[in-house]
């Protein structure tokens, strides 16, 4: 590979990824902005992570898996529970990956 | 009020506020490093030298998109091919960047910029939490980001370190470190029915669009048109 092309390239993902973080800070951070609006953006953050979580969890290899082979949705049980019951990030993230570590262990 | 305990404490670093972003970006810190490792090591199978690997860690910081890009590379895309999509599959932190951006009023504009180069899923969440809680405290906040992008950093370092030595990039259930985490943040966030009502319906959305072939697209699609149910929902039940 050509590594001068692919610094170039971390260059231009660089350059796609910046202003869409700073931009939106830029602009809003000292505006006074429409109820709804402010309503709104407060349902971001659960709405962002819940569709993130749902294809990390519930997508194997780009299909849909919801059936108990599926190891990453067997181990969202047991850490949801976690989360919450305890409200501990440590506790949920050692349970998850113990439960995904166990089933591959296991050869389930 | 005591000065120090103002929403703009933070021009000086103090070292006071490196501890407890140290604690609070711990989380953070565990799922960074696996993840950043499995990036490095795939990275270098790839054909990334070590320093162009190191470097898009430093330099970019978005995690899926550099996995993504990794596999793009490594199929032959072209450099705009791989910016374009990396262009799509970041296009969510605009709406997270929005969210946080009225919590940040008052931070000089050189604070805000350095403020969205670190913005990540993981700090986005992270911060959207701190926020709840009352103004944010400047120098902790970035502190926070320096760790978290420290850790990415050092994972992605490690796993080019170690390439040669790995063959599995999935060892003892590490993949899931950001998965688990998104539960543990996600059950955070959730104030109430309609919280509930968004995440179920953001998921099947992003599901949904996912299978009706919407690709990068899906998670923002899915944002949008859960967090509009969301307002609507909380303005009907208000009445």
């Amino acid at each position: 590979m050509d590594q001068t092309l692919i610094f170039l390239t971390i260059l231009g993902m660089a350059v796609a990824t910046y202003p869409v973080r700073a931009l939106p800070l830029l602009a809003l951070a000292s505006r006074d902005l429409h109820p709804g609006l402010r309503r709104f953006l407060g349902f971001v953050p659960t709405a962002v992570l819940s569709a993130m979580l749902a294809q990390g969890v519930l997508l194997e290899d780009g299909s849909l898996s919801v059936g108990p082979d599926n190891i990453f949705l067997l181990a969202a049980v047991p850490a949801f529970a976690t989360a919450i019951l305890t409200r501990s990030f440590f506790g949920t993230v050692a349970v998850g990956m113990g439960v995904v570590a166990g089933c591959r262990y296991f050869g389930l | 009020m005591d000065v120090r305990t103002s929403a703009l404490d933070g021009a000086r670093w103090a070292p006071g506020a490196f501890g407890e972003a140290l604690r609070q970006a711990a989380p953070i810190v565990l799922g960074y490093l696996p993840v950043g490792f499995a990036y490095g090591v795939l990275a270098l199978k790839t054909g990334l030298s070590p320093l162009n690997a190191v470097l898009m860690s430093a330099l970019v910081f978005a995690g899926s998109a550099q996995l993504i890009a990794v596999g793009l590379l490594a199929a032959g895309a072209s450099p705009l091919s791989v910016a374009a999509t990396t262009f799509v599959v970041n296009l969510r932190h605009l709406l997270m960047a929005a969210s946080l951006a009225p919590h940040l009023r008052g931070w000089p504009a050189s604070r805000l910029a350095w403020f969205g180069f670190q913005l990540t899923d993981e700090t986005f969440a992270l911060h959207s939490l701190r926020f709840m809680q009352g103004p944010p405290r400047v120098a902790q906040t970035l502190w926070i980001n320096a760790v978290a992008h420290g850790a990415w950093v050092a994972g992605s370092a490690l796993g080019v370190a170690a390439s040669a030595a790995v063959a599995d990039v999935r060892p003892l259930g590490l993949d899931y470190a950001l998965p688990a985490m998104f539960i543990a943040l996600v059950v955070g966030q959730v104030r109430g029915a309609v919280h509930v009502l968004v995440g179920l319906a953001a998921a099947g959305l992003a599901l949904g669009l996912h299978a009706a072939g919407a690709g990068p697209w899906s998670v923002i699609l899915a944002t949008l048109g859960a967090a509009a149910l969301g307002t609507g929902v909380s303005a009907w039940t208000r009445r």
